[in-house]
C-alpha cells in the first residue's frame, strides 16, 4: 500500500482546523479532565472518619464516661447524640443522623470494678458497608486498647502478649483515598476523552457526506487512519499533561517513579484506546449510534478495570474479561509509577500487553474501514 | 482509445432491489454526457460505481481504460467527482478546502499555489479565500466544489445533479464552466433532471428505474424517442381535461405542460376529432395545435410508457 507523508500531513491539518473551530470539541478536551479529576477525586472519597454516633449510656460510673471519651479520642467517632432508650437510638439510626450507636448498660462501671467482664453494645448502620467496616474495626481498636489500659491500672500488672503485630503501609502510609484514586483516575480520563473524540471522527465524515468526496481522491487507507490518529495522539497527550499536572499540583499526590517511564505508557495506552474509538466509528452508522457505543463501553471500563473496586474480589469469569481491557493495565502501570515508584522492569508484562493490543486493535481498525460507502 | 468511458450489462442490486438493470452505453472522450432520469433511477449508483464507490454486482464498467472494479485506484488519480450533496468541509474556509484537496491529489509548493489561483478566478471566488464555506451560497458552493474536483485536473469529470437548489443565474453560470472543461478536452458525465441542462448535452442516457430506456443526442430523441404526435392544449381546468382525453381511444398519454396539457396522439390524429371530443364534453379551451416534442415530452412521456408496462 501506497503511504505519502505529505497526503498525512494535509489530514492531521485539516483535522485541527476543524477542532479548532468546534467548541464542544474543545470542551471534552480541557473541561472534561478536569471536571472528571475534580468530581472523582474529591466525591469518591472513601476514607472514613468523623463518624456520627448515638450514645444510650444507661450507666452512672466514671469508667462508662472514660469509654467514651477514648472512641472521641479516636477521632472515627463524634458523638453527636445522647439517646435515653433504645427507640430513640433506633430513630437516630433510621432517620439517618447516626451511623453508629453505643449502648452501655448499667451495671458497666460496677463490672469494670469488680473485675468481671464488662459489656458494651454497637450498633452499626451497615446499609453503606466501607462505612460499616470502618465502624467495626475502630471499634474493635478502641475496645481492644481501653481493655490493656484497664488490666494495667486496675491490676497494676503488665499482660504479656503472646503476638505482637507490628503494621506498616507502604506507599501510601496515610491510607489516602485520594492519592489511591488519583492515579487511576488519569488512565480513566484518558480513555473517555480518546474514545469519545475518535469514535466521531470516520462516522462524522459519513454522516456529512464528506467521506464519499476523499473515497474519490487517491487517498489510501493507511494514510487516512495514520492521519486520523495523530491529531487525537497529540491531544492525548495534552491532556495527560493537564491531568498530571493537577494531580500533583493540586491534589498533590507525589510521584514516587519516573514522569519518562508514565509518559511513554500512557502514549502505548492512547493508541490502544484511539484504536477502540477507530473500530466504533468505522462500525457505527451515524454519530448517534457511534455515541452510544463508547458510552456503552466507558461503564464496563470504569467498574471493570480495578478503577473502583479492586479485580483481585470481582469473580473469576469477570476477572477475564477484566484482563481484555488495556485500561486494567494502565491503571496498574500509574498505580506502579506514581504510588509505588516501580519501574519498567517491574511493568514489562503490561508494556507487552498493552502494545499487542494497539498494534492488534489499529490494525482491525484500518481492516474494517472500506474506501467504499456500500 | 475512442472512449471516456464504457459500461457493459453493469447490473447492480441491492438485496432483492435492482437499482441498476443491465446498462450499457459508451462516453465518447471529450464530450458531455447528460444522465437522465427521475429520482431514485439509478444515476447516482451508476456514478458511484464507475469511481469505485461501491461494487457492481456484475458486468462490466471501465474508466480511462482501467476496470472499475479491480483498478479503481488508479481511476481516482485520473477523475474528478462532484457529489450530489455537497461534500466540502463546511466548517475549512475556501482556502483551506483547496489547499486540503489539492495536497490529497498530490499538489504542493508553486504548482498548487498557481492551481489554486487558477481555481479562483474561475469560480469568482476571489477575495473569498478567508470564508468559511458553510457561509457562502449555493452558487459558490457549487463552484468551490467543482474548483476542488478539478485541482488535479482530471480527464473524466463525474457530476451529479450538479446544480440542484441553486438559483438559474448561478446554474448558467455553472453551464459555461462546463463547457469551458468540455473544450479543453475534458470528458464529463453528468446527471440532471433540468431538460434545458439536458439540451446542452452532446447525447443524454435516459435512466428508468434502473433500465436505460433512449440513448441518443436531445435532437434526435426529441425527433425518434417519441411514436406519435404531440397536441399542446391550452385550458383552465388541466385535471378534468386530462380525465376526458384519456378516454378517448387514440389517446395514449396526457400530461400537465406549463399552463396547459400536453397529450400524446397516435400519429396523424386529425385536431378536429379531439376538438369534438372536448366540446361534446363541455371543455372550454383556448387553443390546440400540434406542436414539436420538447425533451420534457420525452421525459415525462417516457416514463409513464415504461410505468405502464
Amino acid at each position: 500500500m501506497k503511504f505519502n507523508i505529505k497526503r498525512v500531513i494535509a489530514v492531521i491539518r485539516k483535522e485541527f482546523f476543524q477542532i479548532r473551530r468546534d467548541k464542544r470539541t474543545i470542551a471534552i478536551i480541557l473541561l472534561m479532565p478536569i471536571m472528571q479529576l475534580f468530581m472523582f477525586g474529591y466525591v469518591a472519597s472513601t476514607s472514613v472518619d468523623h463518624i456520627s454516633t448515638v450514645v444510650f449510656n444507661n450507666d452512672i460510673g466514671t469508667e462508662s464516661r472514660d469509654l467514651l471519651e477514648s472512641f472521641t479520642n479516636s477521632q472515627y467517632f463524634d458523638i453527636n447524640y445522647s439517646a435515653y432508650s433504645m427507640d430513640e437510638v433506633q430513630m437516630y439510626v433510621d432517620d439517618g443522623y447516626a451511623k453508629a450507636g453505643i449502648i452501655i448498660p448499667p451495671e458497666y462501671s460496677e463490672n469494670i470494678k469488680s473485675g468481671e467482664t464488662a459489656q458494651v453494645q454497637l450498633i452499626v448502620d451497615g446499609s453503606d458497608p466501607t462505612t460499616a467496616q470502618t465502624i467495626l474495626s475502630s471499634a474493635g481498636g478502641v475496645i481492644q486498647s481501653k481493655s490493656v489500659k484497664i488490666v494495667t491500672e486496675n491490676y497494676g500488672v503488665i499482660m504479656p502478649q503472646p503476638l505482637d503485630l507490628r503494621s506498616r503501609v507502604w506507599y501510601n502510609p496515610e491510607m489516602s483515598s485520594v492519592n489511591f484514586n488519583v492515579p487511576g483516575l488519569i488512565g480513566v480520563i484518558l480513555q473517555t476523552v480518546t474514545l469519545m473524540l475518535t469514535s466521531f471522527s470516520i462516522v462524522r465524515e459519513r454522516e456529512k457526506g464528506t467521506m464519499e468526496q476523499l473515497i474519490v481522491t487517491p487517498i489510501s487507507k493507511m494514510e487516512l487512519m495514520v492521519g486520523k490518529i495523530i491529531p487525537y495522539v497529540i491531544i492525548g497527550f495534552v491532556d495527560i499533561i493537564l491531568a498530571i499536572g493537577l494531580s500533583v499540583f493540586w491534589f498533590k499526590v507525589p510521584i514516587a517513579g519516573s514522569i519518562t517511564l508514565l509518559l511513554f505508557f500512557s502514549i502505548i495506552f492512547l493508541f490502544c484506546a484511539l484504536g477502540i474509538g477507530l473500530v466504533i466509528s468505522t462500525v457505527s452508522r451515524s454519530q448517534l449510534q457511534a455515541m452510544q457505543l463508547s458510552m456503552f463501553l466507558i461503564m464496563p471500563n470504569i467498574l471493570l478495570s480495578g478503577y473502583m473496586f479492586p479485580v483481585e474480589a470481582m469473580p473469576r469469569s469477570i476477572q477475564g474479561i477484566s484482563q481484555f481491557l488495556p485500561l486494567t493495565h494502565f491503571i496498574k502501570v500509574l498505580r506502579g509509577i506514581i504510588l509505588k515508584g516501580v519501574g519498567f522492569s517491574s511493568l514489562k508484562n503490561e508494556f507487552l500487553i498493552l502494545s499487542l493490543f494497539a498494534i492488534a486493535i489499529l490494525s482491525f481498525a484500518t481492516f474494517k474501514f472500506e474506501k467504499k460507502v456500500d | 482509445m475512442e472512449n471516456a468511458i464504457e459500461i457493459k450489462d453493469l447490473v447492480k442490486k441491492f438485496g432483492d432491489f435492482t437499482a441498476v438493470n443491465d446498462v450499457t452505453f459508451n462516453v465518447k472522450k471529450g464530450e458531455v454526457f447528460g444522465f437522465l432520469g427521475p429520482n431514485g433511477s439509478g444515476k447516482t449508483t451508476v456514478i458511484r460505481m464507475l469511481m469505485g464507490l461501491i461494487t457492481p454486482t456484475s458486468g462490466k464498467g471501465t474508466v480511462l481504460g482501467y476496470d472499475v472494479s479491480k483498478e479503481s485506484e488508479i481511476i481516482k488519480n485520473r477523475i474528478g467527482y462532484m457529489s450530489q450533496k455537497f461534500s466540502l468541509y463546511e466548517d475549512l474556509t475556501v482556502e483551506e478546502n483547496l489547499n486540503f484537496y489539492g495536497e490529497v491529489y498530490g499538489l504542493y509548493g508553486d504548482k498548487l499555489e498557481e492551481k489554486k489561483k487558477e481555481i479562483l478566478i474561475m469560480a469568482d471566488l476571489e477575495g473569498r479565500e478567508n470564508m468559511i464555506t458553510a457561509n457562502l451560497s449555493g452558487g459558490w458552493k457549487q463552484r468551490l466544489a467543482l474548483g476542488c474536483s478539478i485541482l488535479h485536473e482530471p480527464e473524466v469529470l463525474f457530476l451529479d445533479e450538479p446544480t440542484g437548489g441553486v438559483d438559474p443565474i448561478a446554474r448558467r453560470t455553472f453551464w459555461d464552466l462546463i463547457y469551458k472543461l468540455s473544450d479543453s478536452g475534458v470528458t464529463i458525465l453528468v446527471t440532471t433532471h433540468y431538460m434545458d441542462e439536458a439540451e446542452h448535452c452532446n447525447t443524454i442516457g435516459f435512466i428508468h428505474y434502473g433500465n436505460l430506456l433512449s440513448l441518443d443526442t436531445p435532437n434526435n430523441m426529441k425527433k425518434y424517442a417519441i411514436d406519435g404526435d404531440i397536441i399542446e392544449i391550452k385550458v383552465d381546468n388541466t385535471l378534468k381535461t386530462i380525465e376526458v382525453l384519456e378516454e378517448k381511444e387514440n389517446v395514449r398519454e396526457a400530461a400537465v405542460y406549463g399552463a396547459g396539457i400536453h397529450i400524446l396522439v397516435e400519429a396523424d390524429t386529425p385536431i378536429n376529432d379531439l376538438e369534438q371530443h372536448l366540446i361534446n364534453n363541455k371543455i372550454k379551451y383556448s387553443s390546440i395545435e400540434k406542436v414539436r416534442p420538447s425533451l420534457e415530452d420525452v421525459f415525462v412521456f417516457m416514463v409513464n410508457k415504461s410505468d405502464n408496462i
